[in-house]
């Protein structure tokens, strides 16, 4: 069955509150028992200036937006062009404009949406303290179906320390809003939702990651402030002290990179965030943590690039930094979570294997779901703690002997721990013997690259390498936030033409697993890739180091728009005439 | 008066160093800090597996490796926010931070601004030699202006030197002295001086390069004990003072110049919660 869901825009300028009105009503939404997603989407300038909130409401879990929207209320029409864009219209898309506000511009009219005007403005004034947002709230609300009493539950804790009257004030708005509903007809209504259901939350794509990580056993963070990623250390701020932790806020990139690893070396596993001209500034050092085999977790929230690029917008651009960006023979850890709710699996599953495994590990999450907020049911418990292997002692040190960087089958040596007597030894960047003495020998560099590949060649990842979904002769490969659009996809094809397509989304992007993939690939004879890069970067990561079905098609874009459901279904009808 | 023997399983200065022989030239000023740091180890009787010393790349930064204690030999001007990120992460360990003026001042000159100002619980030592050893003899932020030693600056490098201590005593660091390594027994004295005193410490070593400085062989004959008058040891806790006995310094003054009263920066902490209880703030 087709999604069930309707997608809003709320747009106005700074001031006008929108983002408040949006945030209501999925929190609302939420209350009543549907699923939601809300992304924000900004102007370039820093405070106030126009912005919209994007949402997405079902009683199904969503993760990804529509191809388009139901319905558009702008409160005004300032500066519109800037993210016009991003609202996609139909000749069954409602816009809800004042007519105080002028005509409605030209760009948003282009096809041919229905035009509906109420008088927001007016509407505001004629009740005391009436404010446009929450006659905005009122309206939409009512025309969803979405009751009242949720929006008000939401409402009374978010005004709380304003008191009663501003909420009287509120409510007065809504309700003076909600008698225009009357004039909208065709927006979709959604299904009643499950009343049975058991714990959701309300995250966003950065909180989960963080809240993985702090799952995972991370206990240190060091981190300078980007967009996108900083609301990764925001909310990892005030909860690292509760258990124990610490943040430092660093002076910049090259110093969080070594502060983590410096406190990852004092046996406390160790993470930093940043997005790309960070994560370019960390390379010398992420090679520093290969060497010395010191653990590290580096989350990168991806914008747009080269350069300082788009910085609040969405790109998979920073996959051949994270893979092939470091110097020297390096192997390391690269991984991606597949949704906003998977960042928690994923951050929590990547401590684990950077501590196992001591070894350096990206994880490439992006704006669009870094900066998204939805609601999901609860994320289940997982087992994966951040575990080092360390010497054992013998009546209360090391035993003589001790060799920090000791050839092992699996490749994994036991690391000694400051504090640990017996174990001191000196963590070096330098080639080094098994001893950790540096040395120039041939056969010392040969063990020591052989033992650091083996490390994470031979580990068992499990069925987590990859989220692998359905079956068919046809796949689609593709990874990050884009694979909720894929899903999405893959849901109309079988049923609007019964096609079954199978879904390979990786989740461990290095070091490649060409075993697994072979076996995930077994009777597929046609794939489409799709991923957000203008340079098809996962394609070619794909043709390096995978045997790809005979025939492929790579849909690919760069940022700052999202590639929407129907652009895949589009593509893979495509590949389906190809022969 | 009360004499203290120490107990018969004292660690003496040999027992925090390693067996590795040293790199370095015959003649080269690290030597003498090597054994001025193992012997103010041995002074205050640290056990080796909870202290750590920490360093970039440069001649100077091999030292680490030549101690038993834990050691983390990093990147070149890294040293100091390796060194914070373990403070921050392990409070309990006394942490050393040695390196070079190429490495601490040029490339890492802006984590030292910031070290200072953190005012993390380290001592600092830096060899200066105002050279770049390792990479055989080029300028280094410390070297004179009219220095015409290196190929790679021929007329000499043209750039006023820059102030260590000056620089430290503007940015907030708690405790600065210079030392010099002809005299390890007075460098070991401030070292312990140094790790004692909480916060950010800086222990300004001249420590002559033989090779491609063989002239600071005379720093023997140019040092002097104390700054601006005072005695070796007679540190001031008044800033203007200390610039102002700076203002008079030759380069060559040893001593301590300053011992602060700033508490040392620890990272924020907080009532225990759990996991299970963080988590609640996602429920709806
Ligand atoms: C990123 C980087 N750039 C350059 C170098 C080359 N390099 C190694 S040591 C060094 C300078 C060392 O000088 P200093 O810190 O004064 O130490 P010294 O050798 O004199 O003790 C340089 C430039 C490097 N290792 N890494
Ligand atoms: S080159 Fe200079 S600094 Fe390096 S070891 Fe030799 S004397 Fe010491």
């Amino acid at each position: 069955m087709a999604l069930n869901s309707v997608s809003l825009a709320l747009t106005g300028s700074g001031g006008a509150g929108v983002m408040t009105s949006g945030q209501v009503l999925v929190d609302a939404a939420a209350k009543a028992g549907w699923y939601g997603l809300m992304a924000r989407s900004l102007g370039p300038q820093i405070r106030g200036g126009e912005s919209a909130a994007l949402l997405r409401l079902s009683p199904e879990p969503v993760q990804s937006m529509d191809d388009c929207y139901d319905l558009m209320l702008a409160v005004d029409w300032g500066n519109i062009e800037r993210f016009a864009s991003e609202i996609p219209l139909t000749s069954k898309s409602i816009i809800v404009t004042d007519p105080a506000q002028g005509e409605v511009p030209e760009i948003m009219r282009r096809n041919n949406p229905i035009i509906v005007e109420i008088p927001l403005k007016e509407i505001a004034k004629s009740v005391e303290g009436g404010r446009i947002n929450m006659v905005a709230l009122g309206l939409v609300a009512k025309v969803i179906g979405l009751p009242e009493d949720y929006c008000i539950e939401v409402l009374s804790k978010a005004l709380a320390k304003k008191g009663p009257e501003a909420l009287e004030k509120s409510i007065a708005g809504m309700r003076a809003g909600a008698e225009y509903a009357d004039k909208l007809t065709g927006v979709p209504t959604l299904d009643a939702p499950r009343t049975d259901h058991g714990e959701r939350w309300s995250i966003t794509g950065n909180e989960a990651t963080g809240l993985g990580a702090l799952r995972g056993g991370v206990r240190f963070v060091a981190a300078y402030p980007i967009t996108p990623a900083t609301e990764v250390l925001e909310y990892m701020a005030p909860n690292l002290p509760k258990l124990g932790g610490a943040l430092v806020q660093a002076e910049d990139e090259l110093a969080s990179i070594n502060m983590a690893i410096g406190g990852s070396f004092g046996g406390v596993p160790s993470l930093t965030a940043t997005s790309g001209p960070g994560l370019a500034l960390m390379t010398e050092s992420i090679g520093l943590s290969v060497a010395s085999e010191t653990p590290v977790v580096i989350i990168n929230v991806q914008r747009g690039g080269p350069s300082t690029g788009i910085p609040t917008k969405s790109e998979q651009v920073d996959l051949n930094i994270a893979i092939n960006g470091l110097h020297g023979d390096a192997p390391h850890l690269v991984t991606a979570p597949t949704s906003i709710a998977d960042s928690l699996f994923t951050a929590q599953w990547t401590v684990y294997l950077s501590e196992a495994m001591q070894a350096p590990a990206i994880v490439l999450t992006d704006q669009a779901m870094g900066q998204a907020r939805a609601i999901i049911d609860k994320p289940a418990d997982l087992a994966f703690v951040g575990q080092r292997r360390k010497p054992e002692l013998v009546s209360g040190a090391v035993e003589d002997g001790y060799q920090r960087y000791a050839v092992t089958n699996d490749g994994v040596s036991p690391m000694a721990i400051p504090g640990m007597k017996g174990g001191e030894y000196t963590a070096d960047g330098l080639e080094h013997s098994p001893r950790g003495t540096p040395s120039t020998q041939a056969q010392h560099h040969q063990e020591q690259l052989d033992k650091r590949e083996r490390k994470l060649k031979t580990f068992d990842y499990g069925d987590h390498w990859a989220d692998i979904e359905g079956d068919g002769e046809i796949a689609i490969i593709t990874w990050g936030s884009v694979t909720e659009q894929v899903r999405e996809a893959i849901d109309r094809i079988a049923e609007t033409k019964g096609l079954t397509v199978k879904l390979i989304a990786l989740r461990l992007l290095s070091p490649a697993l060409p075993e697994k993939m072979t076996e995930a690939l077994k009777g597929v004879k046609k794939a489409l890739i799709v991923e957000q890069s203008h340079s098809k970067q996962y394609t070619l990561m794909l043709k390096a180091h995978y045997d790809l079905p005979p025939v492929y098609d790579t849909l690919h874009r760069p940022g700052p728009l999202a590639i929407r459901p129907h652009e895949i279904v589009t593509a893979l009808d495509a590949l389906v005439a190809k022969s | 008066m009360n004499i203290q023997t120490p107990a018969p399983q004292a660690l003496t200065f040999a027992d925090y160093k390693s067996d590795l022989k040293p790199v370095w030239c015959p003649g080269c000023g690290d030597f003498s800090v090597l054994s001025a740091i193992t012997k103010a180890l041995a002074t205050l009787q640290l056990p080796r597996e909870d202290v750590a010393l920490v360093s970039g790349i440069g001649c100077s930064s091999r030292i680490p490796a030549y101690t038993s204690v834990y050691g983390f030999h990093s990147v070149h001007g890294r040293a100091l926010p390796v060194a914070t990120g373990l403070k921050s992460a392990r409070p309990d360990l006394t942490v050393l931070v040695a390196g070079g003026d190429g490495d601490g001042f040029s490339i890492g000159g802006n984590h030292f601004l910031h070290a200072c100002r953190r005012n993390v619980d380290l001592t600092y030592i830096v060899m200066d030699n105002s050279v770049y050893g390792m990479t055989k003899g080029q300028a280094s932020p410390t070297t004179e202006g009219d220095w015409t030693g290196s190929k790679l600056t021929p007329e000499g490098p043209g750039v006023a030197e820059f102030q260590p201590l000056e620089i430290a005593l503007s940015a907030g660091a708690n405790y600065i002295a210079r030392g010099f390594s002809g005299k390890p027994n007075e460098l070991t004295k401030l070292i312990c001086d140094a790790v004692e005193h909480p916060g950010f410490s800086l222990i300004h070593v001249l420590s002559p390069c033989v090779t491609f400085r063989p002239e600071q062989r005379e720093y023997k004959t140019m040092v002097h004990d104390g700054f601006g008058g005072a005695a070796f040891d007679e540190g001031t806790p008044d800033r203007r003072e200390a610039f102002r006995r700076l203002m008079d310094d030759d380069g060559y003054s040893c001593g301590v110049l300053f011992k602060g009263n700033t508490p040392a920066f620890k990272p924020q902490t907080d009532a225990p919660r759990t996991i299970e209880e963080i988590q609640g703030d996602f429920i709806l």
